[in-house]
């Protein structure tokens, strides 16, 4: 069956229960309550300590086709999810599915899990590295879903993704399971990802290096929700967990495009007070909120909020007054560690506060603007960033998607040309986020306004901003690049690309070997 | 004096592919592609044939393409010929001390031109203490000169004098470029502020030329451009003045009076020549529309 | 005719920039092209054709030409195989670029 976007949708998908075409944004509505977990007692004398994680299996007990979930606030400096799935290969567990909400390439004995049939199905909103090379060249039999930030918690929320157990990776906890992100060694800020697998999860297991005594505060994740506390010797590598200071790029293409950007948020009447925020961790658009900072300094603007994932550079902004409030699902430096864990306007948001569209209001709904990138961007002003040119997987929606959605203008920053490739495709080989909720792209030749947006449009001329149309664009990079071949994919289905409210926007099919 | 707004000059490094092929993105007045410093002995060959392709096929947009060639006494023979029937709008003459060595490059230049060729322009780089002794002289040498530009890192070199930011041990180099340039009628083009990072310096720096009668600034960071063609346009208070200068010597001629005054004050011909500059300037940045 | 007498190369793998080796040729090889592209995909035939082009147009027969390439545009390309000639000892037509 085709969806709204024209895309293929296959009527049965293996390990999707219902297959609904994605039918528009904000076409399609919940129809459900949300799914509960059982209900447990702990008597007053009852342990919840348990000395390892074969132990953890034997208790619960974890079974073959068993869900297990994991949240990716350690990144590539996790270490959680190899030992889980070491303990439950170790035990011959089989036909496991890993809902985990982002894959890195610190990730990759998951491979040979899945060659060796441990794991036979994926759950996750981001991959990149070998897993994703690897499920690109055809690694499960199932299709991998691929879900947004948003999408995921109203999935588990709702019974699509039901969650056997989680083990949440818990750098400090106490002996009754009280967790929190701030404290211990693997300390990585806002464990907002994992606040619905807490929730909704029939089991849930505390993996730390790092015991407090109890009570534990401040607490992120409550014992009322946890089942078991297994102490490791390590949990993560923090410099895997945290980078250093994130630093602003200096390439002086990329700071064009983020100046421009800026321009085009204050063109469109945004820098004012109460305005709100959410852009990326680098690259382009880091370098804009450095632009809009100087602009809201200029004419003393107060923002209301800034949203997302979180860097020092946000954080300065809050402390500096230039933000009254910073919504964090996900901290990337020690800045922003230290941020959550001591300043009172620094909030701690889970996924689903942040980005579920079937709930009564998420955070992305409060959004002024939203500075996101992209592999691809059609004429349509769909967006691709599941698959690169080539069409292997190197990303995923991730808030993509859902800020998009929300935001009052998203902007997209991209290099019209990526090496050699134009950004610019008459049909992007993946649809991660659709045209309708995209309204500016900014490159280093031009910007081109979604057609929809007819006031964007007047206000951008009227500041001056060199504004092109988006077909223009396309024409421009194809003279200087020349026009590239299409890449061929293979027949076979190796993901389906979920749409925040649980319709499918696009399926990924296998690469040539 | 040649009407190309020349506010800001942009190096870009003649070996960098990626760096030639995005130059035009920066909206900077002229690109100065580079053979010179930029690039080491053993891959000038190279640098020919990327800058010769860049020339006929990237699209520089409105900025100007200059190409720094090397010294008179190096490589300038095999880069004027490789360069020259590429098209370029100018020629950016490096270490130029004298008469003979403007003579010199007009030779090669004038030779390597093809035969329905705009011709090539120049722009002397002085960058000794015996190129600004003969400042005025070198502008006047040909009509293909169209500027003279200052380089200071070398020149203060040759006094055997330190660089500093303040910048006064160039000061008078500075005022004799000014100076030269203006009693030839070319343009003068100070020399680059080269702390690329140093945002309120260039500003400083910026300004000062700007005051000294500089017309434009040589660029090595794309950052610098904006804020130095922030220096270099014209105000609205600059735009008012000009136009109340325009407005008296039209109001004074046709009352029939010789003599136009403004604010109490008399309105003579480089009064006219600066309002008439300005607002030459601002039209072509957009800033007014079509003087009447 | 232009012969190489040697083998040269030029460019670098930095982005957008692509790295050429020329050899001579042995009598009648023709033009072999061993090429590897970070865009092989979408432009692996354009970049084969500008190094065939160019190198048709100096008259060049027998060569053997390896190329990594980042992402170069035509305009790179052509400059890069055209030193990468030179430094082997061809002798350039003028005029052609």
């Amino acid at each position: 069956m085709k969806n709204a976007l024209g895309r293929e949708i296959p009527e049965k998908i293996g390990g999707v229960a219902e297959v609904k075409a994605f039918a528009g944004a904000f076409k399609t509505s919940p129809s459900m309550s949300r799914r509960a977990p059982k209900v447990k007692s702990v008597r007053p004398t009852d342990s919840k300590m348990v000395d390892n994680l074969a132990d953890v299996f034997a208790k619960i007990p974890v079974k073959d086709g068993m869900t297990l979930s994991f949240h990716h606030h350690f990144r590539n400096g996790d270490g959680v999810v190899n030992m889980v799935l070491a303990t439950a290969a170790k035990l011959g567990l089989k036909n496991l599915k890993v809902a985990l909400s982002s894959v890195f390439p610190v990730h990759e004995p998951l491979i040979e899990h899945a060659k060796n049939g441990v794991v036979t199905a994926l759950d996750t909103n981001y991959m990149s590295g070998p897993v994703a090379e690897a499920v690109s060249r055809g690694l499960f039999d199932t299709p991998v879903v691929m879900r947004t930030h948003g999408g995921r918690g109203r999935a588990i929320e709702c019974g699509q993704l039901q969650i056997d157990v989680a083990f949440i990776a818990a750098p400090a906890a106490d002996e009754y399971g009280n967790i929190n992100g701030v404290e211990g060694p693997a300390a990585c800020g806002s464990l907002g990802y994992a606040f619905p697998d807490a929730q909704y999860a029939d089991y849930v297991v505390a993996v730390t290096d790092y015991m407090v005594e109890y009570p534990l505060s401040p607490v992120s994740i409550p014992q009322t929700r946890v089942d078991y506390v297994v102490k490791v010797d390590c949990v993560g590598d923090p410099n895997g967990i945290v980078s250093g200071t994130t630093r602003i790029t200096t390439d002086p293409v990329g700071l064009k495009i983020a100046e421009h950007t800026a321009k085009v948020i204050q063109a469109a009447g945004l820098i004012k007070n109460g305005f709100s925020f959410q852009t990326g961790a680098g690259g382009a658009s880091l370098a804009t909120a450095a632009f809009v900072r100087k602009m809201m300094e200029k004419d003393d603007i107060t923002g209301s909020f800034a949203l997302g994932g979180i860097t020092g550079y946000m954080v300065e902004m809050l402390e500096k007054g230039l933000f009254k409030k910073l919504m964090d699902v996900q901290g990337f430096d020690l800045e922003a560690i230290h941020s959550i864990a001591t300043n009172p306007n620094h909030l701690e948001i889970g996924a689903d506060f942040y980005a579920s569209p079937f709930n009564a209001g998420c955070a992305v709904n409060r959004l002024d603007v939203v500075i996101l990138g992209a592999t691809e961007i059609d004429t349509d002003f769909n967006v691709n960033v599941v698959t690169g040119s080539d069409g292997v997987i190197m990303g995923g929606s991730g808030g993509h998607a859902d800020a998009a959605a929300g935001a009052k203008v998203t902007i997209i920053v991209a290099n019209l040309l990526r090496g050699r490739l134009p950004i610019i495709v008459d049909k992007v080989l993946t649809v991660t986020t659709p045209g309708e909720t995209i309204d500016v792209l900014v490159t280093e030749r031009g910007i081109a306004i979604n057609p929809r947006r007819t006031d964007l449009k007047e206000k951008l001329l009227a500041a001056g901003l060199p504004v092109k149309d988006i077909i223009d664009l396309k024409e421009l990079a194809e003279q200087i690049a020349g026009v590239p071949k299409q890449i061929k994919t293979g027949e076979k289905i190796v993901a389906v690309v979920e749409y925040r409210d649980g319709t499918i926007i696009d399926v990924v099919r296998q690469v040539e070997i | 004096m040649d009407l190309k707004l020349r506010r800001s000059m942009l190096f870009v490094p003649g070996n960098n592919p990626a760096m030639l092929q995005d130059g035009g993105v920066f909206g900077a007045d002229s690109i100065i592609l580079d053979l010179e410093d930029a690039v080491a002995p053993t891959e000038k060959d190279a640098a020919r044939f990327l800058i010769a392709h860049a020339l006929r096929t990237v699209d520089y947009g409105c900025s100007e393409k200059v190409v720094r060639i090397n010294p008179l006494d190096t490589f300038a023979a095999q880069d004027i010929k490789a360069i020259v029937p590429c098209r370029p709008d100018a020629i950016l003459v490096p270490k130029v001390e004298s008469v003979a060595d403007i003579h010199a490059a007009v030779k090669m230049i004038a030779a390597a031109e093809l035969p329905n060729q705009t011709p090539v322009k120049i722009i002397a780089l002085l960058e000794t203490p015996r190129g600004i002794i003969e400042a005025y002289n070198i502008a006047m040498a040909d009509p293909r000169v169209v500027a003279l530009a200052l380089g200071a890192e070398d020149y203060t070199a040759g006094l055997g004098a330190i660089r500093t930011k303040e910048g006064t041990e160039i000061f008078t180099a500075r005022t004799i470029v000014v100076n030269a340039a203006a009693a030839a009628d070319v343009q003068s083009i100070d020399t680059p502020y080269t702390d690329a990072n140093d945002d309120e310096g260039v500003l400083v720096d910026t300004k000062f030329a700007k005051h000294l009668g500089f017309k434009g600034k040589l660029a090595i960071n794309p950052r610098q451009i904006e804020i130095i063609h922030t220096v270099f346009n014209p105000t609205i208070s600059d735009i008012d003045w000009a136009q109340q200068v325009i407005h008296a010597i039209g109001k004074a001629q046709a009352e029939g009076s010789g003599v136009a005054s403004l604010n109490g004050k008399m309105v003579d011909l480089p009064i006219v020549n600066r309002a008439k500059r300005i607002l030459h300037l601002a039209q072509l940045l957009g800033l007014i529309e079509e003087a009447k | 005719m232009a012969n190489l007498i040697k083998t040269a190369q030029a460019g670098t793998l930095e982005s957008s920039d692509i790295m050429i080796t020329v050899a001579p040729g042995s009598q009648g090889s023709g033009v072999v092209i061993e090429l590897q592209s970070i865009v092989m995909a979408q432009y692996g035939d354009d970049i084969r054709l500008t190094l065939e082009k160019t190198v048709a147009q100096q008259d060049c027969t027998d060569i053997y030409i390896k190329a990594l390439d980042r992402g170069a545009l035509d305009c790179t390309i052509r400059a890069r195989i055209l030193t990468a000639l030179s430094r082997a000892g061809a002798v350039l037509k003028e005029g052609i670029l």
